[in-house]
């Protein structure tokens, strides 16, 4: 083998032994041909009779026509939520608790055909959204059900109170467990829900909605309209909404911020990333390659929090690249659905020409790229693992989110300029540590300005542990104790509103 | 401020009222300065009427400060605000006279304000290595992994000083954002601003290290538009902006870099203060590491 580089061995490797398609049953799903908005637990048409198609990106073929809310749809949903505000925030936290246990436990029992509908609407690998997504999605409904008869205790006054509907507009990249990060702190408090899911993802809230007839949740509480960007900005607007939870963009994130100005209105957004994962001389080389992989390559990178930078200290760099581009070669790129698929499909053909146009980009300023040598299916929207090397931190790729699976690499010589090169950025989401040295973790991970440090692991989530960011990722936190105070109005001591 | 001392003939000797910037008072960088007088329209200093580049120059200051004062531990900062409150204590007549030139108060009232003032600092001095125990900890997630949720400050803060509540107003904004290890460019009160400029005089002799706390004296809407709008100021509250329509514009301009905003309120500085000005400026941090495991059954002792 000493005439072969590391990547062609892997490669031959990977063709001596493939692996027969393995695909998950697509009859676990039944998609209807149509979809109308929920409002007020009912199911119905947009005012104007407006529809648009979702796609699977991995076939492009067309799943399911869903209604395009406009503005007279929000103003019904709004209206709908406001009337039910006023049983649900009456209602003992206990009884809340009970409905929100309800719909954990029938996600749980229903978590198979959940995510065949998520890997087909979204284009993930069901790997993904069997072990991750949906595990994750109905442990944080359990998780704040438990919350709702606690609120006395969580710090945040004796009887902290709901602040009444609130408008939660949620990204395509992990459709239900953003609608779980969302929805189930906001029942749990006492809020009710005024939903719009990704206008390429609708299908798994409106699957949410059936779970929460299922539940007997009554009507009102959960309301969710499909529709654009459009359709969300009516939704903030909106005089009657108390409180905007928003998950996407820092651009809309920032125009969102603008039109709550002025206004009583409590916001939190949870935005873009560009996320450093630091590699120092003394890491496990193969572990640290695995947190890099599953850092950014993980649901495509298309991850707010991914390690999308990767800083290498300079005398392992050849090493950690070679083993890295062999673990690459290694993925295995395709049908979501095959229990294999390590890289599922791009989510949009909007998604992959941005992802497409920032590698242009990349390559046009310089920096060299490196794609795993992988076929793309003829159909759909894909994009194989790429890498960067030489690249500077004025480089566009260094700056910019990708929201694709393109990894930045750079290199430092000590941790100092680790940590002003993990610094240097906009953004404030995530970043890793691999190291040996207990020490040096604890004091880099305190000068990263950072919302989640992961230190020898990478994109661990968990319900009880606070999610958000620093500076321009946007502020407030989701899970834990902590993502209760962005649905909670403390009653203060004497007189002091917050 | 009388110019004549009333026990004898002796003329007294005026301050030349400065600004605060980076542990020094210099003049606005403008030269110019604005009449200011008590409640009744008695002239009492000439203040510094601060410039856009005085602003810029405070945040400077404020970020150059950060990184020291955040890195600070709990316990020092906590030394140092109650060092504030020890000199103001010193100070007290001065500001209890001041005070009341300000607020068209009496001698009696003014004191109280003054005493409540220095309380307060003494009731952040006691925040600063509590809050992290209070609004942080350790979260029991679902796997083997560490998981610790820090509060972190958020950076440099404007805040716009209360207009009325010239002094006792100034510290319950001022005090908590600093207490958690934010740095602060301070916009004092317009019509009120000497108690504040005063304050800088107790903060530059209690070992709070120089540009920790900015105060600039001038027009709030000619200096709050350009904070509000600096891409290297984290957060900014609004509670000293009494017109609602600046109060919108400065928040729509806040979200040029996602400035965390904390909005104008009616707010009773006498009351028990809470905490949720020590929160309004934290970000959370959540660190994880692998636990790795000894053995699944642990010890049984």
């Amino acid at each position: 083998m000493a005439s072969q580089t590391p990547q062609a061995a892997a490669q031959a490797a990977a063709q001596a032994f493939d692996y027969a398609p393995a695909p998950e049953s697509r009859s676990v799903v039944d998609i209807a041909p149509s979809y109308g908005l929920f409002i007020d637990g009912e199911f119905s048409d947009a005012a104007d009779g407006k529809v648009f198609k979702t796609v699977s990106p991995a076939t492009e073929e067309v799943l399911s026509e869903v209604a395009q809310a406009g503005a007279d749809d929000v103003e019904r949903a709004v209206k709908a939520a406001r009337k039910a505000f006023e049983m649900w925030s009456a209602l003992p936290g206990a009884e809340r608790a009970k409905y929100l246990f309800r719909i954990a436990r029938i996600i749980q029992e229903r978590s198979r055909e959940l995510a065949v509908l998520e890997t087909l609407d979204n284009g993930k690998p069901i790997k993904e959204t069997r072990d991750a997504d949906l595990p994750l999605v109905a442990a944080h409904f359990f998780y704040y059900a438990g919350w709702a008869d606690k609120l006395d205790h969580a710090g945040y006054g004796a009887a902290p109170r709901p602040l009444g509907v609130a408008g939660q507009v949620i990204p395509w990249n992990f459709p239900l467990l953003m609608l779980a990060w969302k929805i189930a702190p906001a029942l749990a408090t006492g809020n009710t829900v005024v939903l719009k899911p990704a206008e390429t993802t609708p299908l798994s809230a409106l699957f949410f909605a059936d779970i929460c007839r299922q539940a007997g949740l009554p009507k009102g509480v959960v309301n969710i309209l499909t529709g654009y960007g459009d359709s969300g900005a009516a939704l903030v607007a909106h005089p009657d909404v108390n409180k905007v939870a928003f998950t996407g963009s820092t651009a809309v994130g920032k125009q969102i911020a603008r039109t709550v100005a002025g206004t009583d209105k409590k916001l939190t957004l949870e935005l873009g990333g560009k996320g450093a994962n630091i590699v120092f001389d003394d890491a496990p080389i193969d572990q640290a390659v695995e947190g890099i992989v599953s850092g950014i390559f993980f649901n495509q990178g298309q991850v707010c929090c991914a390690g999308s930078r990767l800083l290498v200290q300079e005398s392992i760099q050849d090493e950690l690249l070679d083993s890295l581009k062999r673990r690459l070669s290694t993925l295995r790129l395709g049908d979501p659905l095959d229990k294999n698929t390590d890289i599922g499909a791009i989510n949009s053909a909007e998604q992959l020409a941005r992802i497409t146009a920032l590698t242009e980009t990349g390559e046009a300023e310089g920096a060299e790229r490196w794609s795993a040598p992988c076929e793309l299916p003829s159909a759909g929207y894909w994009f194989a693992p790429t890498l960067f090397t030489n690249v500077t931190q004025a480089h566009t790729i260094a700056r910019d989110e990708i929201f694709g699976p393109v990894l930045s690499v750079l290199s430092f010589r000590t941790p100092d300029e680790a940590v002003a090169k993990a610094n240097n950025s906009q953004y404030g989401l995530s970043a890793g540590i691999w190291t040996e040295k207990g020490s040096r973790i604890l004091s880099v991970a305190s000068k990263l300005r950072a919302g989640i440090v992961w230190a020898n692991t990478f994109n661990k989530f968990d319900p009880t542990s606070p999610f958000g960011g620093y500076k321009e990722s946007g502020f407030g936190r989701e899970g834990g104790r902590h993502g209760l105070e962005a649905y909670l109005a403390p009653s203060s001591p004497k007189g002091e509103r917050k | 401020m009388s110019t004549v001392d009333s026990s004898s003939s002796r003329l007294s000797v005026l301050k030349t009222y400065k600004l605060y910037v980076g542990g020094k008072f210099p003049r606005s960088e403008s030269g110019r300065v604005y009449e200011v007088s008590d409640s009744k329209n008695k002239w009492l200093a000439n203040a510094p009427l601060s410039s856009r580049k005085d602003a810029r120059d405070a945040v400077v200051a404020a970020r150059k400060a950060f990184g020291g004062w955040s890195g600070a531990t709990a316990y020092n900062r906590g030394q140092v605000l109650y060092r504030v409150a020890e000199m103001l204590e010193g100070r007290r007549d001065q500001f209890v006279r001041e005070v009341a030139d300000a607020e068209g108060l009496s001698k009696s009232k003014a004191a109280a304000v003054v005493d409540a003032a220095v309380d307060r600092w003494v009731w952040y001095a006691g925040w600063t290595d509590k809050i992290a125990q209070v609004v942080g900890g350790a979260n029991p997630v679902a796997g083997p992994f560490f998981n610790l949720s820090t509060p972190e400050p958020t950076g440099v803060v404007t805040v716009v000083a209360p207009q009325e509540s010239s002094f006792l107003g100034l510290v319950s904004v001022l005090a908590p954002v600093i207490a958690t290890g934010n740095t602060a460019v301070v916009i004092a009160s317009e019509q009120a601003p000497l108690p504040a400029l005063s304050l800088g005089e107790v903060l530059a002799t209690s070992d709070v290290p120089g540009g920790v706390v900015n105060i600039l004296s001038g027009r709030t809407a000619e200096l709050a538009a350009p904070l509000a709008a600096h891409q290297d100021v984290n957060a900014i509250d609004l509670t000293g902006v009494t017109d609602d329509a600046l109060a919108k514009e400065l928040e729509i301009a806040a979200a040029d870099n996602l400035k965390r905003v904390l909005r104008p309120q009616p707010v009773d500085f006498a009351a028990d203060p809470g905490t949720h000005r020590l929160t309004a400026f934290l970000e959370t941090k959540t660190v994880w590491h692998p636990t790795g495991s000894l053995g699944a059954s642990g010890s049984a002792y």
